[in-house]
């Protein structure tokens, strides 16, 4: 276990570096897919299937296909220097990453004990009720945090239908366009599905 | 820890992942030929009958012909990607092939009690589903690297309808999941053991079972770019679609190879979820019949795969997409408050 957890560490952080280092947008993307795959295996060790099997669907599966799609779409072929409009962003960078590295130090120093790896869970008598398994979560989920789900896919259907709105507000895609466009659809069809995933 | 961890289980999980490769491995081989002998009996020709005996080795001898093309990248295509896509292509087809559920546990001789599937996870269908939602980079990177226009179109409309299409394939199966109460693919089969059949998930909760496992299948087509959901190699519009510029070298054989695993992968799951999985008459007496059963029932639906590709004509896109989001998600979506309520008030 600890073998794996250093192989796909090493592994998440070299390609969250390619993510920030590399000049064209869609290496950088393809490096945000090696993060989520990684960070997602680093879940299983931790006896967190699910959680390891969602970040593969939701981000790498349908996330960051938007992200690419929206690259290739755009045709961005190298990163465009727009780095003097956003000097601010410097500044806020700093603070930002030092908060991340102390919620990082506060997460290892007082959480305490990650749960065992996943096969001296199996081993265990009660396999179906360790923390991480499909039935806890979704007992939790749909007894105790019932209020911030719904709130949650509240939040989300507003999305859908916030996204919707400014696509039928452009001037030049407005009103005209009849709903069957295929076009339409499947660009509209992509962000619901984006959604209704979660 | 590795003292835990013992020697046996490492070789005997080393042989079950050698074994599920090398079915992996076989089933583009042998279902290509299938395909192209039963298409041309359909269409009332002879097909490859010319290697070997009935034209079996036809396939061995393309895949030679593969490794010994020349291998041509085009000037304009961007080179690493053009490499990496069909790496992802095989990469995440060949992944999902340790949690096919083969067989029950059955007593090997000298080698003792064996389950005859490499691993059951508590989340076995997620992974699927989540391995396959991988395969959309391979086209869409395949389709962009090419550098050529049909390949671009190509690689947007699969991975357009990839994601379309994908949504209410895992609504379909949610049905099936409330009627196993698990996700993990041992689980679900071992519910439907017995009684002849009847606990089968295709009649179970009749209809939310029949409605699942319908709406299951046209999305499993249609997410394996399919005929009648072959747009994104529509000949005649893109040339070859995203693989276009993939000149038969072995790039292409791997292309080829995902196809055909992905396609095995997804009749797996329609056996597994709908169809009983391993079981059948006499596999409680005997186990070693479960593979058996296992593998005709997955026979049948790439069987269905040929069937449907010699019979039918290809869908327009406007007509894709319409089908797949206004008729397909909203079933999908009603069917799992059918299963619900049959779920929770009747059964």
């Amino acid at each position: 276990m600890q073998i794996l957890f250093l192989l796909f560490a090493a592994l998440a952080v070299v390609a969250a570096f390619n993510v920030i280092l590399q000049r064209n947008p869609l290496y950088s993307a393809i490096g945000l897919i090696g993060t989520l795959i990684s960070v997602a295996a680093l879940f299983l060790t931790l006896a967190a299937p699910f959680i390891a099997a969602v970040q593969i669907i939701v981000y790498a599966g349908a996330i960051v296909v938007l992200f690419v799609f929206v690259i290739m779409l755009l045709n961005v072929r190298a990163e465009e220097s727009r780095a003097d409009e956003q000097k601010y962003l410097r500044w806020l960078a700093a603070p930002l990453f030092l908060a991340l590295l102390a919620e990082v130090f506060l997460a290892v120093r007082y959480v305490g004990d990650a749960p065992p790896p996943l096969p001296a869970v199996r081993a265990a008598d009660a396999p179906r009720q360790w923390l991480g398994s499909v039935e806890t979560i979704g007992t939790d989920m749909f007894t105790t945090y019932v209020l911030p789900f719904e709130a949650v896919s509240v939040l989300i259907l507003m999305a859908i239908i916030g996204a919707m709105l400014l696509a039928k507000r452009d001037p030049q895609f407005g009103r005209r366009r009849a709903p069957a466009e295929p076009a339409a659809a499947a660009g509209r069809a992509e962000e619901v599905g984006a959604g209704a995933r979660r | 820890m590795p003292s835990e961890i013992d020697l046996r289980f490492i070789l005997e999980t080393l042989a079950k992942i050698v074994v599920v490769f090398v079915i992996g491995l076989l089933s583009p081989v042998s279902m290509n030929y299938v395909e192209r002998r039963t298409l041309a009996f359909i269409q009332n020709r002879l097909g490859p009958n010319r290697v070997g005996p009935f034209g079996l080795f036809q396939s061995i001898a393309d895949g030679i012909k593969f490794a010994f093309k020349e291998d041509i990248i085009p000037l304009s295509a961007n080179k690493w990607l053009y490499t990496l896509a069909p790496v992802l292509a095989v990469i995440p087809a060949f992944m999902v092939t340790i949690v096919y559920p083969i067989g029950p546990e059955v007593n090997l001789p000298f080698v003792g009690p064996t389950k005859l599937y490499v691993t059951n996870f508590n989340v076995g269908l997620l992974y699927v589903l989540a391995m396959t939602s991988l395969g959309v980079y391979s086209m869409i990177l395949a389709g962009w690297a090419s550098g050529s226009k049909y390949s671009l179109l190509g690689g947007l409309r699969s991975s357009a309808q990839m994601i379309s299409y994908e949504l209410s394939l895992s609504l379909s199966v949610i049905a099936v999941v409330l009627m196993a109460g698990s996700l993990d693919l041992t689980q679900i089969t071992e519910g439907q053991a017995g009684w002849f059949g009847l606990q089968w998930n295709v009649i179970k909760w009749f209809p939310a079972g029949v409605i699942a496992f319908f709406i299951y299948l046209i999305s499993a087509i249609a997410e394996t770019n399919r005929v009648p959901f072959d747009l994104p190699e529509a000949e005649t519009e893109l040339v070859a679609g995203f693989h276009t510029e993939y000149s038969s070298s072995l790039k292409f054989a791997m292309f080829f190879m995902a196809e055909y695993v992905n396609m095995l992968t997804v009749s797996v799951l329609a056996t597994v979820l709908f169809l009983g999985g391993w079981n059948g008459p006499g596999v409680a007496a005997f186990p070693l019949l479960g593979p058996v059963y296992f593998f005709l029932k997955v026979f049948f639906f790439m069987f269905l795969y040929i069937w449907l590709r010699g019979t039918l004509p290809r869908f327009r896109y406007d007509q894709l997409m319409n089908f797949g989001w206004k008729f397909l998600l909203p079933l999908a979506l009603l069917n799992i408050v059918i299963a619900a309520v049959i779920g929770v008030f009747i059964v």
